[in-house]
């Protein structure tokens, strides 16, 4: 809502020392957000005064006319100004800013020689003072307006002040002079006259003009007046249509310049017909479903069932409420008018509104919601202002067809605004403030005012009392303290493994969930794979980009493709988040009201088709692990990073070693012989390794880029951990070497070492994996450091070296293991 | 022991001589302190104290003095050797420390070489901002609740107070998918309705977590954004307990001179609604009120549709974004810097924010 202070100024007497801070302060805490509040004085700087053009003469051999003029701006000797403009002629008031001067924009104004002339000065149009978007010629001002060499701010409405408000949804007076007038005289408490408040005519027994409304939820008021025989060339004056430039509106012409400024005034979207362009009586319905109807923008809408149109014999003629029509509507030179000012149902407005994407001023108001009490008023306005400026004759008549109830009484308990403020409010105080928003209160039942149907709950007048009654003086409390019970074991999770892997040298990222649907070929997914079906936004930003990510990998990988093309060699990346598995069988669910909770039932089954979303965690690593540097050289990251990477989560999560079992398996991305698959107590929770090739080539991914993926919500909480008894008794190291099919997996074979071993084994370390000609075609030798430990006692040898060869033992029946050296 | 059967020639008692313990123990002192390092005093250990050292010949003089001499003779020799050895110790001493402090320097490095042979990683700030707040929570007393992000539309809208004509509620604001009765959570508000339905009050929680909204990303948008939201249900509560804790909140984050200022507001699911300002003392450009949130008292409606009886209990909600929070105090200027994932961004924060 746009407007000026002069305008508000009409109807509350506001401060005559109001600053701008001041203002501004009062509409905010009024709950009014201040886009802008511009001094118009201040956009022009400098001397900007009114002159009289003395003599022009005609400049020629240039690419456009030019005029060299001298100007009586009040002073010795007249002003030579070099012009563009034709608009005008010797003796005429001008508007001219002086050198020293500075226009809107920063433009400022100097001495300069331009087209072979001294040139001191600028004579301005409306554009370049800001007043409008008026480049056609310079401002000529009426005969008389000012002597030369006065300030020329006033005349040409340059003293205003602008003011630019943002309403909320539910405040539709506000976006009306009547309405912020209102609030700022009950914000600095002085005088509000009502513009509404006049004297009208009321209805008569016979119309103006035939119309039916067939439905009245969406139409609950009509009213309309009829003027004949005005002057079609009638302009509007000079005030109205600098309001409505104020306000960002176009002027029109009289007859819609009229509606739009008493919308601008009251808050009443009013509309204009061409009498003689109706064809017989009016009728209010709903459209008929394939409706068809041009409206003013030149654009054929299809209407819907629910949109309210007005009627002729030859149909619809315009869409109520949000855009007239083609045919009906106010045209150059049309001289009988039937003003309409009606009231319609917000929430039909809205509908109508968002399905042709027509947000028109009207439109925005009536979503808001507009006092029905203004159309009597409206028309009483209009209809004399514009007789007054373009003569024609009232129809006596006027019609009214009010279906409007009446606002309902609301209960107030008397100490509800304390008991939900905060802050005691008596009942007189409560009856002040509700009393200066318009409500009758008697008692605890408060008649809120026509004009604010936004108030219906009691809550709906807590929050007037609180507002009026100002936020700010609310104090803090810090209220009764709760019983937390700390973070849940999945997001301590969360920040353990977040911290273990940053100190491990992976970069969190979050990217967005949104994949395009070529990311599971790329990544190599089966047909089958259930990571193939993802929801679909059905209005995604990017139509390449629609689907929801079912594993991290996929967008993982193209932030890491993103950070290797910003130059970055050694990548190491990471990122928890959840994913998004649909249910293949998922249906509507059932509808569930706001009357009272859902039941249990209920709850459960509209539960049950909201996707799973477990959360993730996924590394992905290119490059170096480790860097060259002065010390040597660097290593690089390989499938075995991405595996201890795994590891380290699942450490984090307080999952023991013991219950983790990493073994081969094959799952798309991964390359199938780099591929391992991490098991908790048994149960897979994900895969790490190199990724394939293909993959590895369709991404565009450097060579050998690895990556893990792991599902947090499958791992077991954090068990509470069993202390472990410390011997002091020193242990007893012996190392073997076992050769060894190269295919069986150290993994297994460290795991038989280990049961092999029995309870005096302490650790046991890989140190070395050799494979030589030696060994045989396709063997190799593991070596295993073993640390044995008794609690109790000083091992000996010999018990040593049984323990070592029980180990040794398990390892040869199981893998045909052979000690090396053997 | 006794020294009768010794074979020396007593006539060579003239080691015993005061002038040739003096002597020795002087030649001894000379040599000593002629010792460059710990191996040339090493090898004159064994002329001055060893058996054929002159202290050593002399003691073993003594057996030849008639009996009231040996007495004498014998502390003498005692004096002398002790000389001798206290000379040899106080040398031995001053070359270890020299050796020492040699060794010292000659194992000087340069501390300044870098060694990061093991990079590290880091956390994003949205991620250790988040849970910063979510901790200041804790201490209040709140549960952190996590909640689908694609939600039932009900949890997200209706049981919100947001009806089905609510703009928002069209595809130009809310990511919808070809799932019937689910959208991306507009905020993080559900988890709230969430709790509300499976606990009864007193209830302390906040959800933090991702949001969606149509939004393009540009310098202060993004389509997915992260928020904190707070809500708090009990017989008794008011607005003056929103104050109390978002201004409490604010001093946690951002220091004692901290402090929220108020500007009525309207959203559906509370009334009386605000947003809020937070003075951030800290801003690069000075000290000034920075927009941060809105809030509210839980409207009626949302408490009737979520179980709760609004008769008995009242309750505050406030929300803030943690993007635009991570914005001003941290300065970040561009939403860009934040979804891309450049390495540059986030490793600057390190493990905290």
């Amino acid at each position: 809502m746009k407007t000026s202070l002069s305008w508000l100024r009409e109807y509350v007497e506001l401060p005559a020392d109001l600053t701008a801070e001041r203002l501004d302060l009062a509409l905010t805490n009024l709950g009014m957000e201040v886009e802008s509040i511009v001094d118009q004085a201040a956009t022009v700087q400098g001397d900007l005064v009114v002159g009289r053009v003395l003599t022009i003469e005609e400049l020629t051999g240039f690419k456009k006319p030019i005029r060299f003029c001298t100007v009586d701006v009040g002073r010795d000797t007249p002003q030579e100004i070099v012009c563009g403009a034709r608009n005008f002629a010797e003796g005429d008031l001008v508007v001219v800013v002086l050198p020293g001067g500075e226009l809107p924009g920063g433009f400022r104004i100097g001495a300069r020689k331009t087209y072979g002339r001294n040139s001191h000065g600028m004579i301005c149009s409306a554009a370049e003072l800001g007043l409008s978007g008026d480049h056609s010629g310079i401002i000529v001002l009426p005969v008389g307006a000012a002597a030369p060499g006065s300030d020329a701010r006033p005349v040409v409405g340059l003293d205003d002040v602008l003011v630019e408000v943002e309403v909320t949804p539910d405040r539709g007076y506000e976006m009306s002079v009547r309405g912020i007038a209102r609030e700022l005289a009950t914000h600095f408490g002085v005088a509000y006259t009502d513009p509404a408040a006049l004297p009208f005519q009321a209805a008569t027994a016979d119309s103006p003009w035939p119309v039916a409304v067939e439905d009245t939820v969406g139409c609950d008021r009509y009213s309309a007046r009829v003027v004949r025989g005005i002057d079609p060339a009638a302009q509007s004056p000079e005030w109205m249509q600098r309001r409505l430039i104020q306000a960002g509106i176009r002027a029109i012409s009289l007859p819609v310049d009229i509606t739009n400024y008493l919308m601008l005034e009251l808050g009443q979207p009013m509309h204009v017909f061409d009498l003689q362009r109706l064809s017989g009586g009016l009728v209010v319905r709903r459209a008929r479903p394939g409706e068809k109807l041009t409206t003013l923008d030149g654009v054929a809408r299809v209407l819907d069932a629910e949109d309210m149109v007005i009627c002729d014999e030859t149909g619809p003629i315009s869409l109520a409420a949000v855009m007239g029509g083609e045919t009906s509507e106010w045209q150059e030179g049309t001289v009988d008018v039937l003003l309409e000012a009606a009231h319609w149902d917000p929430v039909m407005v809205g509908r109508t509104a968002r399905r042709h994407k027509l947000f028109s001023e009207a439109a925005k108001r009536w979503e808001r919601g507009v006092d029905p009490q203004l159309t009597l008023p409206a028309l009483e306005r209009a209809v004399a202002i514009l007789v007054e400026h373009a003569g024609g004759t009232v129809d006596e008549r006027v019609l009214d067809l009010d279906h409007v109830a009446p606002p309902a009484a609301i209960h107030l308990p008397a100490d509800l605004p304390s008991r939900i403020i905060g802050l005691p409010y008596g009942p007189d105080r409560i009856a002040e403030l509700l009393t200066a928003v318009g409500c009758t209160v008697a008692g605890s039942d408060v008649v809120p005012p026509t004009w604010r149907p936004d108030l219906l709950t009691p809550i709906d007048l807590v929050e007037e009392v609180a507002r009026l009654g100002g936020y700010n003086d609310i104090p803090s409390v810090l209220p009764p303290t709760g019983a937390s019970n700390g973070l849940t074991p999945a997001q301590r999770r969360r920040r353990s493994i977040g911290r273990a892997l940053a100190e491990n040298g992976y970069v969190e990222v979050l990217s967005y969930p949104f994949v395009a649907p070529g990311v599971a070929d790329q990544l190599g997914l089966p047909a089958d794979d259930p990571r193939r079906s993802a929801a679909r936004l059905t209005n995604p930003l990017s139509e390449e980009e629609p689907l929801l990510r079912t594993n991290l990998l996929g967008p993982l990988l193209g932030t890491l493709k993103r950070n290797l093309g910003r130059g970055h060699r050694d990548v190491a990346l990471f990122e928890a988040g959840t994913v998004f598995l649909p249910h293949l069988t998922a249906t509507a669910p059932p509808v569930l009201g706001v009357d009272r909770p859902p039941t249990a039932e209920e709850w459960a089954q509209a539960n049950a088709i909201v996707p799973e979303q477990p959360w993730h965690l996924a590394a992905a690593l290119a490059g170096d692990a480790e860097p060259a540097g002065w010390w040597g050289s660097g290593r690089p990251a390989t499938w075995a990073d991405a595996v201890e990477a795994a590891r380290v989560a699942l450490s984090a999560a307080g999952v023991p070693a013991g219950r983790v079992t990493v073994t081969a398996g094959v799952r798309a991305p991964w390359h199938p012989g780099r591929c391992a698959e991490i098991r908790v107590d048994g149960e897979v929770v994900g895969h790490a390794g190199e990724l394939h090739p293909a993959v590895i080539s369709a991404l565009e991914l450097p060579k050998r880029t690895s990556a893990m993926e792991l599902d947090l919500d499958a791992l077991p909480d954090a068990p509470v951990v069993d202390a472990r008894h410390i011997s002091t008794f020193p242990p007893a190291l012996i190392d073997v070497a076992l050769v060894l099919d190269a295919t069986v997996p150290a993994g297994e074979v460290q795991a038989a070492l280990a049961e092999g071993a029995g309870q005096l084994l302490e650790s046991v370390s890989l140190f070395d994996v050799y494979e030589s000609a030696q060994l045989g075609e396709g063997k190799r030798s593991l070596a295993y450091k073993l640390t044995f430990r008794a609690p109790d006692r000083t091992l000996t040898s010999e018990e040593t070296i049984a323990a070592r060869d029980a180990a040794v033992a398990v390892t040869a029946s199981r893998f045909g293991a052979t000690l090396r050296g053997a | 022991m006794s020294y009768r059967n010794d074979p020396y020639d007593p006539k060579q008692a003239v080691l015993l001589a005061p002038e040739s313990l003096e002597a020795a123990v002087a030649d001894a002192e000379k040599a000593f302190a002629r010792a460059t390092d710990l191996d040339a005093l090493a090898a004159l250990k064994p002329a001055h104290l060893g058996d054929r050292s002159p202290v050593s010949l002399a003691r073993r003089e003594i057996g030849s003095l008639p009996p009231a001499a040996k007495s004498d003779a014998g502390k003498r020799v005692n004096v002398a050797r002790q000389a001798v050895q206290g000379a040899y110790d106080a040398r031995l001493a001053e070359l270890e420390a020299d050796r020492a402090a040699r060794v010292l320097v000659e194992e000087r490095v340069d501390v300044t070489l870098p060694w990061t042979r093991r990079p590290r990683g880091a956390r994003h700030p949205l991620t250790t901002l988040m849970e910063h707040m979510g901790d200041v929570f804790v201490g209040m007393g709140y549960d952190i609740v996590d909640g689908p992000e694609l939600e039932l539309e009900w949890a997200n809208f209706d049981a919100l107070n947001i009806g089905p004509d609510n703009p928002v509620r069209g595809a130009s604001d809310t990511f919808f998918v070809d799932l019937p009765g689910l959208v991306m959570r507009t905020h993080t508000s559900p988890g709230q309705v969430r709790t509300m339905l499976t606990r009864t009050p007193p209830i302390h929680i906040v959800s933090p977590g991702r949001a969606y909204r149509t939004d393009e990303l540009d310098a202060t948008h993004s389509p997915v954004f992260h928020q904190i939201e707070g809500l708090v249900i009990d017989e008794g509560i008011t607005m003056a307990h929103l104050r109390g804790t978002l201004d409490h909140f604010a001093r946690a984050m951002f220091g004692p001179d901290a402090r929220t200022r108020w500007r009525p507001h309207y959203f559906p699911f509370t009334e009386p609604s605000a947003e809020f300002d937070v003075w951030f003392a800290q801003h690069r450009d000075g000290p000034r009120w920075v927009e941060w949130g809105g809030c509210g008292m839980v409207n009626p409606r949302v408490l009737t549709a979520c179980g709760i009886d609004p008769a008995k209990y009242s309750g505050f909600a406030f929300g803030m974004g943690v993007e635009r929070t991570l914005m001003f105090r941290n300065g970040v200027s561009d939403m860009h810097d934040m979804v891309e994932g450049d390495v540059r961004f986030t490793t600057n924060f390190g493990m905290e924010s």
